[in-house]
Parts: C-alpha cells; sequence; structure tokens
C-alpha cells in the first residue's frame, strides 16, 4: 500500500530525512517514533505530496509520490490529522465537515451521510452546530479525525493524534484507531507515545532523520535484549550454576535471589532450567518472562 | 483549473466573513462614510458665503477628484479581507488539513481571490451608488444638471476599481507569505497601495492631472500592468511546499 525506498528530504544544507527505506501493507497500523525534528512530520508531508522529495522513491497505491499527475490522486484517497487540527474556529463543526466533503466532490446525500457517521462514532453529532473555536482540546481532536475521514481514505496519516489530550480523550482516538484497523484501512501513526505505539500499531520504525530500525513491538522488544527467563530462588549456591551450565552455554546473570538466563525459545528450555535447578536442590520460587520494553527500545536506539 | 473548487473555498471564506463583525464593519462601512461625507462636504462647502461657496465651473474638477476616492477605496477593502482569508488559514493552522486535499495551488488562489473580490467590488459599488445620487441630490441646483452617472465615473467603476481590486489582492499576498499577524499585513497592504493612490490624487487637487477618460484609462492600464507583475511573482510564491514551509 505504501513503498518507500531510499526517500530523502534537505532544506538547503540540512537534511531532514535521509534514505528512508520500508513497505506498509494494506490495513496495517505502521507506528513512526521518533524524538522532535526526527524527519517524521517531514515524511508525512512528503507521502501526502505537500512537499516535494529531494531524491528516492515512494509509491501510495499505484500512485508515485513527485509525479505531478498522480499529486491530486495520492490525496484524494489519503487522509490527514495534523499535529495542528487546523479546524476554522467560526464555523460550527458541521460546516467544517460539509467545507472538506465539497473538496473531495461528495456527492450531498453521502456527504450529509458521512458527517452523521463520523459525527455520531466520535459523539460529536450532539455539538454538530456548535462552532468549533468552542470545542475543547479533545473534542477539536475528535472533529480533526473526522475531517480526514470524511471522504472515507484507504490511507490515514495521523500525526501525534493523540498529543495534549487528556488519558479519557486518548483512549477515545486510540481505540477509535483501532476501529478504523478493523474497518481494514492502513493508518501511518506519528507518535510520541510509546504505551500508544505499542498497543495499536501492527510495526513500528523508529526514525531520527535515518530509519533506526523497523519491525513489530515485540521483535524491537527482542532485538534489544534477546529474551530471558528470570528464575526466583530461595537461595542460589554453586551447584545450581554448574547445573545450568552444563544445560545450557547461554548467559546466565545473578541478581540478589534471581538467575537471568538468555534463552532462544522459553517454552522449551524452561522446564529443562526447572528441572537442572530441582534436582542441584535448588527450591523454585517463580519464574518469568523477562523483556525489554519499547521505551528501553527507543532510548536505546535514539541514544545510539 | 476547476472554478467549482475555487468556489468551494471562496465560499467557505464569505461565510467566515459574515461571522467577523471586523470584517463586515470594515467592508461596509468605509465605502458608506466616504459615500455619504464627501457629498456632505460639497453640500456644506456650497452653503457657505451665502450659498455662493464653489462656483459652478470648479465643480465638476472637484466632483471628479473625489469619484477617484472609489479607487483608492478598491484599494483599500481588499487589504482587510485578503489579510483575513490568508493570515486567518496561518492563525488557525489550517492550511495543511486544506492543502492534503485534491485542490491545486491555483484553484486556492483563485478561490482566496473571488473571496476577497466579491465584497470588495459589492461594498465599491454600494458606495459609489449612495455618492452618485447625493452628489447629484446637492449639486443639481448649482450645475442645473445631474452630473452623475458620466463615463469618467463609469470608467473608474468598470475598469479602474477592478483592477486595482486585483492589484490589492495581489500585493497582499505576497505580503501575507512573510506577516504571521493579521494586523501587521494590513498595515503593510496599507502603506504599499497609499503612496501611488496618494501621489495621484494630491496630483488631481492641485492641477497638476486632470481625471478626464484618457487619464483614467492610463491609469487603468498602469494597474493592468502592475497586476499582470504581481500576478506572476504572487503566483510563484503561491506553492504548497512554500506556503507550508515557509508561510507557518
Amino acid at each position: 500500500m505504501i513503498s518507500v525506498e531510499n526517500l530523502t528530504k534537505k532544506f538547503g544544507e540540512v537534511t531532514a530525512v535521509d534514505g528512508l527505506t520500508f513497505q506498509i501493507e494494506e490495513g496495517e497500523v505502521f507506528g513512526f517514533l521518533g524524538p522532535n525534528g526526527a524527519g517524521k512530520t517531514t515524511t508525512v508531508r512528503m507521502l501526502c505530496g505537500l512537499i516535494s522529495k529531494t531524491s528516492g522513491e515512494a509509491r501510495i497505491g499505484d500512485y508515485q509520490i513527485g509525479n505531478a499527475a498522480d499529486s491530486l490522486k495520492i490525496r484524494s484517497i489519503i487522509g490527514l490529522v495534523p499535529d495542528n487540527v487546523g479546524l476554522y474556529s467560526d464555523l460550527s463543526a458541521f460546516e467544517n465537515l460539509d467545507f472538506y466533503g465539497k473538496l473531495y466532490d461528495l456527492p450531498e446525500a453521502r456527504r450529509k451521510a458521512n458527517i452523521e457517521r463520523f459525527l455520531k462514532m466520535l459523539d460529536l453529532w450532539d455539538k454538530k452546530e456548535a462552532p468549533a473555536g468552542t470545542f475543547s482540546k479533545g473534542m477539536k481532536q475528535k472533529l480533526a479525525i473526522a475531517r480526514a475521514l470524511i471522504h472515507e481514505p484507504k490511507i490515514l496519516f495521523m500525526d501525534e493524534p493523540t498529543a495534549n489530550l487528556d488519558p479519557e480523550a486518548s483512549k477515545t482516538v486510540r481505540d477509535f484507531i483501532l476501529e478504523l484497523k478493523k474497518e481494514g484501512r492502513t493508518i501511518f501513526l506519528n507518535t510520541h507515545n510509546l504505551d500508544e505505539a505499542q498497543r495499536i500499531c501492527d510495526r513500528i520504525g523508529i526514525i531520527k532523520t535515518k530509519l533506526l530500525s523497523i519491525g513489530t513491538p515485540e521483535k524491537l522488544r527482542e532485538s534489544l535484549s534477546g529474551i530471558k527467563t528470570e528464575v526466583r530462588l530461595a537461595q542460589i549456591n554453586d551447584n545450581i550454576i554448574n547445573a545450568l551450565k552444563k544445560l545450557i552455554p547461554n548467559k546466565i546473570e545473578i541478581s540478589d535471589n534471581k538467575l537471568i538466563i538468555d534463552v532462544k525459545d522459553p517454552d522449551t528450555e524452561n522446564s529443562g532450567i526447572v528441572a537442572a535447578i530441582i534436582s542441584a536442590g535448588g527450591q523454585v520460587q517463580e519464574v518469568t518472562q523477562v523483556v525489554s520494553t519499547l521505551e528501553d527500545v527507543y532510548l536505546t536506539t535514539v541514544r545510539g | 483549473m476547476r472554478l467549482s473548487k475555487a468556489w468551494v473555498v471562496a465560499a467557505k471564506d464569505l461565510r467566515i466573513f459574515g461571522r467577523k463583525g471586523s470584517v463586515l464593519r470594515y467592508t461596509v462601512l468605509s465605502p458608506v462614510l466616504i459615500a455619504i461625507g464627501l457629498p456632505l462636504i460639497i453640500h456644506f462647502a456650497g452653503t457657505r458665503h451665502g450659498g455662493s461657496g464653489i462656483p459652478p465651473t470648479e465643480l465638476p474638477h472637484l466632483l471628479n477628484a473625489f469619484s477617484f476616492f472609489f479607487v483608492a477605496i478598491g484599494a483599500y477593502v481588499p487589504i482587510a479581507i485578503a489579510a483575513y482569508s490568508l493570515i486567518g488559514e496561518k492563525v488557525e493552522k489550517s492550511l495543511e488539513p486544506l492543502l492534503a486535499t485534491p485542490i491545486t495551488d491555483g484553484e486556492l488562489f483563485l478561490g482566496k481571490s473571488i473571496a476577497s473580490f466579491i465584497p470588495s467590488i459589492s461594498a465599491v459599488y454600494i458606495g459609489s451608488v449612495i455618492f452618485m445620487a447625493l452628489m447629484d441630490l446637492f449639486t443639481r441646483s448649482t450645475l442645473n444638471y445631474s452630473y452623475f452617472p458620466n463615463w469618467t465615473m463609469g470608467l473608474i467603476l468598470l475598469v479602474a476599481v477592478p483592477l486595482i481590486i486585483i492589484l490589492s489582492i495581489e500585493a497582499n499576498v505576497l505580503i501575507s507569505s512573510k506577516a504571521n499577524d493579521v494586523r501587521a499585513a494590513q498595515t503593510q497592504g496599507a502603506m504599499f497601495i497609499a503612496l501611488p493612490l496618494g501621489v495621484i490624487y494630491v496630483s488631481t487637487e492641485i492641477g497638476v492631472l486632470t481625471l478626464n477618460t484618457t487619464v483614467i484609462w492610463i491609469i487603468s492600464a498602469v494597474f493592468l500592468l502592475i497586476d499582470i507583475v504581481l500576478f506572476s511573482i504572487s503566483t510563484k510564491i503561491f506553492k504548497r511546499e512554500e506556503i507550508l514551509t515557509k508561510w507557518t
């Protein structure tokens, strides 16, 4: 659905985005993580046909970015929720959406039906006649999402959709993104929020001008520290350590009364580890799996 | 270029202007005040010294000079509207979602221009009708005929005013690309327009220039020339990448 190869953007001497290469499948929620100034918004703007690329290639569906003829077609199949909601505060919620529906050439009946549908889905229908300027931040964000969806785009770009929202409004937006995923829409999500990315993204790319890492949240966590099994014992002694070293040559860390052991497949290896400890006279109190958090992965990756 | 898309943008802007009291007041009040004020000046000047204030031979010269005020109004009114139209989008941060829709730069530029042009020309025409009616009312007894409408005023309203409105809108695109505040844009726009118009007006008042149809044609031709130059510059500036990366 989205294919990016060696995409680069320079503003004068400054390289904002450097040689990005990735693919996003149809129906996938792809999270783009990175610090401020990492090139997330610039990437979205290039993919939306808002700014030109310096070099590289990118395709949105069947259309190529940078091709003047394809640019209008790209903008007709995508929806954008920018980091600033950019609503017309003097127009009502209904008028804001109606204006955008007209820009997408939606017939009046479909326009009105979609406005009602999305305002109801986002719990804004009762406020449809109220000026957008009177809305709370959360309501404005929801209205901006409705605006991006008014023409039912296949691909939705969202730039920090939950930034500055309270936890309840953030949850509403996240739940709505998951609803959109169920509808099969492809979602490109720029976010700072690691918890959000972990919860709703199928895959995550970490960017700091260059794409530093990409994969599912699980794979990214595993890539940092591998998989570890933590065994809490009543007491640790040399017999237990020796028994384990005979069983597995992997790295074993000792921390107080805990053993942290690198494993490849916990499902097959953990039973053997527990059996070896017991046969060496150890008393196993707890066995848990240790995986790095996405925050660990993010910070380690971004700090280089 | 799809006119329908441009019209969607223009209709949205016109709806917003309709809800902004300050824009409405500025658009409607200034032409109406001038349309009423200038005839009143003639009226009160004429009643001084026992009714022998302005000689009938001087009156047409003065009325022509006053007619030129509508060129000035045509220049000033779009400054307020165009500044709201363009800087308003900047202030609302609505340019990015707007530019992400399937609208071309040209359609957006045309839509913004229509939104500024329609209220401006309407305000000038409404003001000019009031002006001509009142002037005729106050000067008919002195001149023994109705001075308005006449060819000079017709040329001013049908040729010079539309051209100066377009000039003003294009100048505002240039100014709005740099300004981040509506008032700053209005001030800069006014300064840009004030000097040449002031020179023309003072020239007519001191008798250096006589505002006849030939002079109005020449002034209109100059406006057209400036329109063409500014259009060329404005369309170069009004590019989405330029707008997103340098305007905001």
